[in-house]
């Protein structure tokens, strides 16, 4: 096919996807633009244009000093939450998955495919369907309105996708090894920690930045369980829009906007390959 | 067979299980906690959904009166419709991009990779960043209208935003732009896939580049089509902060999808009732797409085994 390579249907090609990847990056630059165009900037013309005079302030704004909902510390706190709530509940879904992947594919016990198959369907299970079980829950243990509650239900409707990651790729791993380490005397947590997590790195790596994209995104469990300075970012950003609607401040917004977005995006930039990985994992095996 | 392996006798003894139970609790608590809430929590709101709860939830038995009001309600009847008109063009619009895509991505193009990236990264992003980033482009007052306007053509119109009758299309454009990306990532995948020897063969039998796609290739991504349609369906289906972002299921109700009338139910207007059998309506939704993909799955992989 070398000789094609400048035959005009080349060029065609060349052009649909460099139009269609101008308007895919388009709604990205304009937040990047507007970050850094003055509020009055934007008022006068449209959202869409280029910065005169590069407003940086606006990210010190939208950092440490815009208003969301009465209090006037930008949207430090917020991220702070998700990084809070992100974090640990990445962590223990994972590792909590990788142990519960390895028992019910190489451990085995008794109907244990009844429960592998239980777990999977809270992928499938709407939201909507646990917000009032939840509410009551976090009622009860004293948790509604703090982080360590989000923490808890992430962690917990986590092990559905982790499990199913990790089940997935254990599969691969032959049971021969898992039976000669048990007659070598070797226990479960024994196995656990010397054969399977170093042979798990692959797996984790996608796990985790599947878990860490979904949970900082998350918006629902953040708006109805958790109210003012307790609010993830996702959240805050939503006050935040309702905020700008009396006044507009559409710079900071953006910078705002892009701050929110800037851990997941960076995760994406770094491991992109292993996200796609993630996104495919359920469906295509 | 490996029977002289005796590590696991059929009862264990009572010290062994002491023995042995980190590890029990280890692998039990985790899972059944995961499985127990799924199953009590999804049993408990069916229970409410048949209880007159308001604020609190309160026992008693109403039968089916909380659902026949949610179907009764112009919100709820709104909220299908518009479920009805953006699954179908989203699931078919989406599916159309990232087919595309994918088919331009497989012509051995210089930068695929980074091409490959541009699309897909809107899925990294939050629904409510996406949801606001378009809120701004669509308006009418702030975004591609008032560029437009800007540059001397007044008469241009583009406000579906804020049109009733369109404002939907507005939640489509942004969700398209969104998840097209995972179409076209399967595609892709489905399109590396196929049988060189099939290529190589309907070369020789002088295929061009359209035939070959049309005869050869496309076939044989139906499997994936079927997993990406119900992935997107189940999107679709669930879809709530995107909205909540975009338009706020407004103008008036006029882009109010199931997700809001729940959320509206259950905290806005505290009828624990109504709402939980709004959720469970949605779920009898997904399970109508979920069900008949569960049972094709089935089939084929049982004529996997046989063939």
């Amino acid at each position: 096919m070398r000789e094609r390579t400048f035959a005009p249907s080349r060029i065609l090609i060349y052009l649909v996807v460099s139009l269609i990847a101008v308007a895919w990056l388009a709604p990205l630059a304009v937040v990047v633009l507007n970050s850094l165009r003055s509020n009055e900037e934007i008022a006068q013309g449209s959202m869409i244009g280029w910065p005169q005079h590069l407003a940086w302030s606006n990210y010190a704004a939208a950092w440490s000093g815009f208003c969301v909902a009465e209090t006037c510390a930008g949207i430090r706190p917020y991220m702070l939450n998700s990084a809070i709530v992100t974090i640990p509940a990445t962590i223990f879904s994972t590792l909590l998955g990788a142990v519960a992947g390895y028992a019910v594919t190489l451990w085995r016990f008794r109907g244990d495919s009844w429960i592998y198959g239980i777990v999977t369907l809270g992928i499938f299970l709407p939201q909507q369907m646990r917000l009032l079980p939840w509410t009551i829950v976090l009622r009860d243990t004293g948790l509604m309105n703090t982080l360590t509650g989000l923490v808890v239900i992430h962690t917990i409707q986590g092990l559905s996708f982790t499990t199913l990651f990790c089940r997935n790729y254990y599969v691969a791993i032959p049971p021969e090894l898992i039976r000669a380490a048990r007659i070598d005397g070797a226990g479960f947590f024994r196995i656990f920690w010397r054969i399977i997590l170093p042979l798990s790195p692959p797996i984790l790596v996608v796990t985790v930045i599947w878990q860490f994209t979904h949970i900082w995104n998350e918006f629902l469990y953040g708006v109805t369980f958790t109210t003012g300075q307790q609010q993830p970012v996702t959240a805050a950003l939503i006050a935040l829009s309702a905020a700008v609607a009396d006044i507009p401040q559409h710079g900071v917004q953006s910078a705002a906007v892009m701050i929110a977005a800037l851990p997941t995006l960076l995760i994406y930039l770094i491991g992109g390959k292993y996200f796609v990985r993630g996104l495919t994992a359920g469906a295509v095996k | 067979m490996t029977i002289a392996v005796s590590t696991r006798p059929g009862r264990p003894a009572a010290s062994d299980m002491v023995r042995r139970l980190p590890e029990i609790l280890t692998i039990w608590v985790p899972l059944l906690l995961s499985a127990a809430h799924l199953i009590a929590f999804s049993l408990w709101t069916i229970w409410i959904s048949f209880t007159p709860s308001t604020l609190v939830p309160v026992t008693g038995w109403v039968g089916l009166r909380n659902y026949s009001a949610v179907a009764a309600s112009r919100n709820w009847q709104i909220a299908l419709d518009n479920l009805l008109l953006f699954g179908s063009a989203f699931v078919l619009l989406s599916l159309a991009t990232g087919l595309v895509l994918a088919i331009l991505l497989d012509q051995r193009i210089r930068g695929e990779n980074v091409l490959r990236s541009i699309f897909l990264y809107p899925l990294a992003v939050s629904f409510v960043v996406t949801g606001t980033v378009w809120s701004w482009l669509l308006n009418p007052g702030l975004g591609i209208q008032k560029l437009v306007h800007d540059l001397g053509w007044t008469s241009f119109r583009f406000d579906w935003l804020i049109d009733r009758d369109m404002a939907i299309w507005t939640i489509v454009i942004a969700a398209i732009w969104q998840s097209s990306g995972f179409a076209m990532a399967l595609f892709l995948a489905g399109l590396r896939s196929v049988d060189a020897d099939l290529i190589k063969a309907a070369q020789i039998d002088g295929a061009g580049p359209i035939r070959m796609y049309r005869r050869v290739i496309l076939p044989t991504l139906w499997p994936i089509t079927v997993t990406v349609i119900v992935i997107q369906l189940q999107f679709a289906i669930s879809t709530f902060d995107l909205v909540r972002a975009l338009t706020n299921g407004g103008p008036g109700i006029a882009t109010q999808l199931p997700a809001l009338v729940v959320y509206d139910l259950m905290f806005q207007r505290s009828l624990l009732g109504r709402g939980a059998a709004a959720a469970v309506l949605m779920l009898l939704i997904l399970l109508a797409v979920l069900l008949p993909y569960a049972a094709w799955r089935y089939i084929q992989r049982r004529r996997a085994i046989h063939a």
